[in-house]
Parts: C-alpha cells; sequence; structure tokens
C-alpha cells in the first residue's frame, strides 16, 4: 500500500509548478536508469518473455494455466476498475472535508481516514464479508469492491487534501476577491489545479490498488489469484501456478508503472495540460 | 465629496501576539485615491485585506458606501462584487488563458453572457495595452503582463473601489513603470483607489493623499506634496529617509 504523499518543498517565489513526489521509490522507474538494460525493461520484457516462452517450451502445464487464467484477469481488473471510480469520489468528499472549515465535517474526514488507515486491509476486507456479513448480506464481489473503496478512499483523501493544499493561498484569494463563494472557487479554481498535481500519485493508488486485490480472493471473488490457486489445487501444480501468476502481476504493475511515469513526466515538461 | 469607505477602530491580532493593527480610523472619499505607506509589520497589507474582509477584524468597523463590511450578517460576497482587488503576487489562475481569467468571474458571479464578457475582457485588455495577448497563457507573460491582465481581470467586475497590495513589489525594475502607467489612468479616470505601495512616483502623480502607518497605527497623513517636503512627525522622516 502506498504511505504518504509527502508535498515536494514550494518556494513562493517560484512560480513553476507544484508536483508531489511518493516516495513510492518501487512503483515509479527512475529517468535516470536508462538505457536497454534498466531494471525497468530487464524486469517488464523479462516476464513477458518467460510468459511466451514457458508455454511454448513446456504447453502442459503452463499453457493449460494460461488459458485458465483470463476469467480471473476480468475480476481483477472489475474489481481494481470500480473500487479505484469510488475511492476517487469518496476520497474527493472526504479531501474536501479534510479542508473544510466547518469543524464538525473537518472532524468527522479525518476520523475517517484515521481510522481506516489504522486497520489493515485484509482485516478490513475480513469486517465488511464475515463480520458485517449478516448485516450487509452483499456476494463475494460487491463486498471486496465496498471494502476497498472505503479504505483507499481513505488514502485518496489525504492526496486530495495534500494537492488542494498544495495549491497557493492567493488563487483562493484572488477568487473570493473576484466575489466567487469558496464552493464556486474549490470548484472552478482549485481542484482544476489540485487534479493536474495528484494525478501521479492517484496512479501509484492504482498500481497498489490492482496488487492490494488479490487479497479479495479469500472472499471467494475469483479474481486472478484466485483463479491460480484453483488450477494449482486441482493439478498440484504449485510452483508451476503460483509462477504464471506473480509474473501476470508483474507485468500489469510494471506497464502501469512506466504509464504514470510517463505521465508525471509529460506534467513536468508541458506544466500545462489545456 | 462623499464618503465612501468608512473604517472605525480597526483592531486585528495575529496569533494572539502580533498586532497587526491597534485602532485604525481612516475614510476614503469617492474617487479619491489614498497611497498607504510604512515599515514591513507596520500593519498596512492587513489594513487593506480588511476592507474586503480577506482578513476579519478582531474589533471594529468598516462600512462601503454604507454598507457594513465586518457585519457578521453582512453579504460579503456582493461587498466583493463592487471591489476591486490586485495582489503583489498577481495570482492569475494558471490553468486558464488570459481572456478566461478576465472573463470567468463576470460570467460565473455577475451571470453575465460569455458574449457580453469576453467584449468586455477585450475592451479591458486593450485599456491595459495587451489586445495581443488574449488567449496567452499566464505562464508566458512577464510580471508586468500578468499584474495588467490582473488589473484587466479585477475591473471586468466594474468596481467601485480598487484595493491594490504592494503591486509592483514583485517586479522586475523595467516593468514597473507599466503597471503604474495603468494605475495612473485609472486614478485619473476618477476610480476610487486604496494603495500600499511605496512607488513615490506614483504618489506624486496619482494620490490625493498619503497614510503613513507604523507599528499598527496611522502616524501621519498629508497630500503628496506636503508629506514629501515636510512631513510632521520624526518617525515619518526617517522613514522617508530610508525609502527616498
Amino acid at each position: 500500500m502506498t504511505k504518504g504523499s509527502p508535498l515536494s518543498g514550494r518556494d513562493p517565489k517560484n512560480s513553476e509548478r507544484t508536483t508531489i513526489n511518493v516516495t513510492d521509490g518501487t512503483l515509479i522507474p527512475s529517468k535516470d536508469e536508462g538505457g536497454l538494460l534498466s531494471a525497468w525493461n530487464i524486469s517488464f520484457f523479462g516476464a513477458v518473455g518467460l510468459l511466451v516462452a514457458l508455454p511454448l517450451i513446456s504447453p502442459n502445464p503452463y499453457l493449460r494455466i494460461l488459458s485458465f487464467v483470463p476469467d480471473g484477469l476480468i475480476a481483477t481488473f472489475s474489481v481494481t476498475l470500480s473500487s479505484i471510480f469510488f475511492a476517487l469520489i469518496i476520497g474527493l468528499f472526504a479531501g474536501l472535508g479534510r479542508v473544510s472549515q466547518n469543524k464538525a465535517i473537518n472532524r468527522l474526514s479525518t476520523i475517517y481516514v484515521e481510522i481506516i488507515r489504522g486497520i489493515p486491509l485484509l482485516v478490513q476486507l475480513f469486517y465488511i464479508y464475515y463480520a458485517l456479513g449478516p448485516l450487509l448480506r452483499l456476494q463475494g464481489p460487491p463486498a471486496a469492491i465496498l471494502a476497498m473503496s472505503i479504505c483507499y478512499g481513505a488514502y485518496m483523501a489525504e492526496i486530495f487534501r495534500a494537492g488542494i493544499q498544495a495549491i497557493p493561498r492567493g488563487q483562493m484569494e484572488a477568487a473570493l476577491a473576484l466575489g466567487m463563494s469558496r464552493a464556486t472557487a474549490m470548484r472552478r479554481i482549485i481542484i482544476p489545479q489540485t487534479v493536474r498535481i495528484i494525478l501521479p500519485p492517484i496512479g501509484n493508488e492504482f498500481i497498489a490498488l490492482l496488487k492490494d486485490s488479490s487479497l479479495v480472493s479469500i472472499l471467494a471473488v475469483s479474481d486472478l489469484l484466485r483463479r491460480g490457486r484453483e488450477y494449482a489445487s486441482t493439478s498440484f501444480r504449485y510452483f508451476e501456478s503460483y509462477t504464471v501468476i506473480a509474473l501476470i502481476y508483474l507485468v500489469m504493475t510494471l506497464f502501469f508503472s512506466r504509464l504514470v511515469a510517463m505521465m508525471e513526466e509529460k506534467l513536468r515538461h508541458r506544466g500545462n495540460v489545456h | 465629496m462623499e464618503t465612501y469607505i468608512e473604517i472605525k477602530g480597526a483592531v486585528k491580532t495575529f496569533n494572539g501576539t502580533i498586532q497587526a493593527l491597534r485602532g485604525v480610523d481612516l475614510s476614503v472619499e469617492k474617487g479619491e485615491v489614498v497611497l498607504i505607506i510604512g515599515p514591513s509589520g507596520s500593519g498596512k497589507s492587513t489594513l487593506l485585506r480588511s476592507v474586503n474582509r480577506l482578513e476579519r477584524l478582531d474589533s471594529g468597523s468598516i462600512l462601503i458606501d454604507g454598507e457594513s463590511v465586518t457585519d457578521e450578517k453582512a453579504d460579503i460576497r456582493h461587498i466583493r462584487e463592487e471591489v476591486g482587488m490586485v495582489f503583489q503576487s498577481f495570482n492569475l489562475f494558471p490553468h486558464l488563458n488570459v481572456i478566461d481569467n478576465i472573463t470567468l468571474s463576470p460570467t460565473v458571479v455577475l451571470k453575465k453572457g460569455k458574449e457580453e464578457a469576453v467584449a468586455l475582457g477585450r475592451k479591458l485588455l486593450a485599456k491595459v495595452g495587451l489586445s495581443d495577448k488574449e488567449i496567452a497563457w499566464p505562464e508566458q507573460l512577464s510580471g508586468g503582463q500578468q499584474q495588467r491582465v490582473a488589473i484587466a481581470r479585477a475591473l471586468a467586475m466594474n468596481p467601485k473601489v480598487m484595493l491594490f497590495d504592494e503591486p509592483t513589489s514583485a517586479l522586475d525594475p523595467e516593468m514597473i513603470k507599466e503597471v503604474l502607467d495603468v494605475m495612473t489612468d485609472l486614478a485619473r479616470e476618477g476610480m476610487t483607489m486604496l494603495v500600499v505601495s511605496h512607488e513615490m512616483g506614483f504618489a506624486r502623480a496619482a494620490a490625493h493623499r498619503i497614510i503613513f502607518m507604523d507599528a499598527g497605527q496611522i502616524v501621519e497623513e498629508a497630500p503628496p506634496e506636503t508629506f514629501f517636503t515636510s512631513p510632521r512627525e520624526e518617525r515619518t522622516r526617517r522613514f522617508l529617509e530610508h525609502i527616498l
């Protein structure tokens, strides 16, 4: 799971764009280590190569495993995408709550963030599926999406809060001085600028969520990991099954982290995305 | 002359200890250009920012055109529509181009039509000499150009008074004049202006009255000619020696 998102030092005299650096070093390929033999290239193309070569060299079991898991891949992605969608909505409102001048809303949002970030995701999944099961009566996938959205919403809230607070105070003051309400100023002036600087950290959360989605396999969700486990337990090919699963996760996360890095680079160089 | 801004007994303390304003009284008449000078920390920016309630006073009252700014129940947004403000750091909206910076508030707050707002925006850009920058982005402009756009943006709300908070302090020397020229034109047109600045050229050319503040109080006020040639107070004299 991604840790906090400390803001890079912002010099008020310097009008350059503010960026948020998230200290999740393993995810973002460094641009310094370029070249053909960069760590990213070796890992990514190595993993892709293995996923192609292994079924060719020994179709049984690798080809069978590969044809067994696509259902799981779809489940993994639908859980991840739904969760990130709801987490963004929760995060936006909780983040606004965290910077609200209304003390009750502010306190409530902060309590939400504190509680959720203090409980492991796996425990939250158990809690919603098993502990609240009789009450909520949710199937595996909706329970998984609910738990992941609530959990990641708290982390998103902190990204939104940090992003909003990274916008110079003068922006809000100028908007207020022009007769806008705080809400209008937020919507028209602050949030549009915030979105630009929080895109990379949100991309990181997406990758973290993609990986954490493997936890939902315990809630009777037939995701990628669970499909692998199913194959393994019927064929007793544990090594081969979990190797393929690990390689698929690796290819996906490396692919998306490169995408996030490119996006970050683009935002940094072009300054404005209009 | 009619009084337009009336400040009475303004007191403001920051963090419970720093006394920014210790009982300031000031009236500004319609069409008057008042320049506030004083050492840093003298409370001049705080005073200016209280006028449109970007700072809330601890006690005292401010009336603009008879309407209370300081009353808790005041319709502050309506008052702010009529009080334009220009900041030291320009504060243009970086995600909007020049014309959108200017037209946003007229369309969103005053509910003007897009075409009407753009037409007004173009007129104001011509006024500040930046007609060719209509679709430029703020970051592509020099500081002086940004500040002139900021003035046009404030004027687009058709304000009855303009507040300038050290409008040239963040500018390179060669850009100061272009901003002061726009301000001087505005003063000549009869705009009521409250200006925190140490630009003595502007003071001589356009100000009707100079206010010298120190330690949260008004020490001396006079028309520019007497203020610079024969200041009454010792503190004023010492300050003028530093800046002139």
